[in-house]
């Protein structure tokens, strides 16, 4: 069977920093990662290769640079790795990334094999919009069970999938027909340790790359910028605390030392030392 | 098992690592190297001065690509106490050349960086793969590793142990002694922000111009060790470094001294109202050329600061770590182009360049140092100072006083802490340490 999983490239969030100025995020020399509900996907398919045999295809689309992802995915046990890359996806919105991504995704099929199943993570941590996975289920017209915390069976032969659905109120379980498009939940299993010959493959494994055009895509109208109707109206970051921590000299003694922080809080906040004095005088 | 069988396998992507690795790939040896961090650099502390003779050695181009801070023009050493320093500026505009001599680095960027053109020349890397076992052959011969990752073991011709001042592979394997408390410095250092032209302001340079100051006395209580300040592109490391059996003796914590190195009011004007962004430590091997191991065994060599190849007089350790592992790297050229098993015989070639280099020779001259100044801490480190610091308010303080009175309360200042003979005995000690 053919599992292919979208996965993208993401700053780490917790090594981001915001611009003081412009209140922009700070990508530079920010480290990337890939996005971590992707993880979950991604190990969901490599379990079912494991399972019931066939081949995962990771995919991106992204800078040159988000070969480092896909790489990452190889180590982790992925057989192949497509990136998408061409200056017209610059600047897509999650409408004009489903586009690229679902014309990839034919092509994938067409010249690797057909796909049984396409996994998307849940969302991603930078956009959090969770749509650009349902945008390749309409495109390409797969059956869409998002939010899954489990798949109980894959039917090759029979066509389907059976799984289990994570909803308001409760479990659902749900079968349904091949080709699908899957998003799973982060927790459904715990990402695996590439073995060291995945790591030596991964290495040196040659990294498919296509541009617009060899994905297939003639209409670049419908891609990047200009193929995205999405307008940010206004950035702002969360106004920083007032209050910085402050620090307290160490006393000679616990007890002391005690004090010295007891003193620093009633001073900052009195009300709490009135609070507590009035408690203690009930006493 | 893998059946790939490799040329030499490199424990580590630090400067030894990555010197061995682009200097054997480059001559077209199948090179494996393995790091146990995220990415190259991403383990690493140092923050740093990068000597650019040594890296012009293996990458004669490197200042066009290579992630550079400031090229330094200036360096201070300060002699302190509780309240003053006694200083000696160098500063030299020669410095300013097209060429430059030293510069401040980042390492977890340098480090990226190295690794690329080692990669670039053919050089397999994994990263987030420990190695956690050697190989060895019923002879004794080490013939591969064993990964924290299922699968394996991997063959090599010759593992090279870069593997760093704590690496577990040298000494499970029993190849080279534990490091002792003694034998290492514990550095602690932080990463303050500050806008470029505030760094220039403060420190008077401008452009990519940076400067050193490099500081003791008793801001390390009397202990054996050093205090720091880099000038980066934006930002300003400041950082010290004690031995860890002083640090036990003395019931102190790095970050305690590092606060009270902070606080002293030559210091603190330099980083205010900076954000810290980053807080490391790390261990720097301190025991000098009597805590060198032995440096070569049947089929394996050991580099950098696993070898304790670091020059604590100077400062001196990545540069020392790049050129050993790039004579490791040469080294093993050679014997594999003789078609030369790797035998213990045939790799005292490694130990023979390394002799007639300037790592061990350096090493060699102040053999004797680390000794004396662990057995002299108290003096050195905290009398000294002191007197250093009053004798110069002495000489500066107008305030009445003759001035030959001055002078003798200096002198007498001196004999009574140390003695006549101890003032004699420190610097013929000293001297011949130095020699």
């Amino acid at each position: 069977m053919h599992f292919v999983v979208c996965i993208k490239q993401v700053p780490d969030s917790a090594q981001i920093r915001v611009h003081p100025v412009t209140n922009t995020i700070m990508r530079q020399g920010v480290p990337t990662i890939i996005n971590p509900y992707d993880l979950f996907s991604l190990e969901e398919a490599l379990r079912w290769r494991d399972k019931v045999g066939g081949e995962v295809t990771v995919l991106t689309m992204g800078p040159p640079m988000a070969a480092d992802s896909l790489r990452k995915a190889l180590t982790i046990g992925a057989d192949r790795a497509v990136l998408l890359t061409d200056r017209f996806f610059a600047g897509s919105d999650t409408l004009a990334t489903s586009f690229a991504l679902s014309a990839a995704l034919k092509k994938i099929g067409d010249t690797f094999g057909k796909i049984d199943i396409v996994f998307c993570g849940k969302q991603t941590i930078d956009g959090d919009t969770a749509q650009v996975g349902p945008g390749i289920a309409k495109r390409l017209n797969l059956e869409q069970i998002t939010y899954v915390s489990g798949i109980n069976e894959v039917d090759g032969e029979g066509g389907t999938v059976t799984l289990e659905r994570r909803s308001e109120g409760g479990v659902q379980v749900l079968k349904t027909n091949l080709p699908a498009m899957i998003t799973m939940l982060e927790g459904s299993n715990v990402v695996r340790r590439g073995r060291i010959d995945d790591a030596l493959r991964a290495a040196r494994a040659e990294i498919v790359t296509w541009s617009a055009k060899e994905a297939g895509i003639e209409d670049v109208t419908m891609c990047g910028l200009r193929g995205s109707p999405t307008v940010v109206k206004k950035v702002f970051a969360p106004s920083p605390r007032a209050e910085k921590a402050a620090q307290v000299e160490v006393g000679a003694s616990p007890a002391e030392s005690a004090e010295a922080l007891i003193e620093a809080i009633f001073k900052k906040a009195p009300k709490i030392e009135a609070d507590l004095v009035k408690l203690a005088s009930g006493y | 098992m893998i059946d790939e069988k490799f040329d030499a396998i490199v424990i580590g992507a630090g400067m030894a690592g990555n010197a061995a690795a682009y200097t054997m790939a480059s001559r077209g040896l199948k090179v494996l190297q393995l790091e146990r961090g995220e990415y190259p650099g991403s383990k690493n502390v140092q923050g740093g001065i990068l000597y650019a003779d040594m890296v012009e050695k293996i990458i004669p181009e490197f200042r066009n690509e290579a992630p550079l801070e400031r090229h330094l023009i200036e360096q201070r050493f300060w002699l302190m106490s509780d309240t003053a320093h006694t200083g000696m500026h160098y500063r030299n505009d020669d410095f300013n050349e097209e060429k430059g001599n030293r510069y401040t680095i980042i390492r977890s960027q340098f480090d990226r960086w190295f690794s690329q053109q080692a990669r670039a020349k053919g050089v397999i890397l994994l990263c987030e793969t420990t190695a956690v076992e050697l190989i060895q052959d019923a002879y004794g011969k080490v013939v591969g590793v064993r990964t924290d990752r299922s699968g394996g073991p991997i063959h090599a011709d010759v593992v090279v142990l870069a593997e760093g001042v704590n690496g577990l592979l040298g000494t499970r394997a029993e190849l080279r002694p534990r490091p002792q408390a003694s034998q290492v410095a514990l550095a602690v250092k932080e990463m303050h922000f500050l806008p470029a032209e505030v760094i220039e302001q403060r420190f008077n340079i401008k452009g990519d111009e940076g400067v050193v100051i490099e500081a003791a006395g008793t801001i390390s209580k009397g202990m054996a060790g050093m205090g720091f300040i880099y000038t980066n592109k934006e930002s300003i490391s400041v950082g010290l470094g004690c031995l860890v059996s002083d640090f036990a003796d003395n019931q102190t914590s790095p970050a305690q001294l590092l606060d009270l190195f902070k606080k002293h009011p030559s210091v603190a004007p330099l980083i205010a109202g900076s954000e810290v962004k980053e807080y490391a430590a790390h261990l720097i091997p301190e025991g000098g050329y009597k805590a060198i191991p032995k440096l070569f065994g049947p089929g394996y060599v050991i580099c950098g600061d696993a070898a304790q190849l670091n020059n604590a007089v100077h400062r001196e350790g990545s540069n020392l770590a790049m050129t050993s592992g790039r004579i490791a790297g040469e080294a093993i050229y050679q014997i594999k182009s003789r078609r030369d098993p790797f035998t213990a015989e045939n790799l005292a070639l490694y130990k023979k360049m390394l002799d007639d280099s300037f790592v061990i020779k350096d090493l060699k001259k102040y053999k004797d140092m680390p000794e004396l100044l662990h057995t002299q801490a108290s003096n050195l480190f905290l009398t000294y100072p002191q007197l250093v610091a009053k004798a110069m308010e002495n000489f500066v303080r107008v305030d009445g006083t003759p001035k030959i009175e001055k002078e003798k309360t200096t002198f007498s200042s001196f004999r009574k802490s140390r003695g006549a003979l101890g003032l004699l005995g420190d610097a013929m000690r000293f001297a011949r340490a130095w020699r």
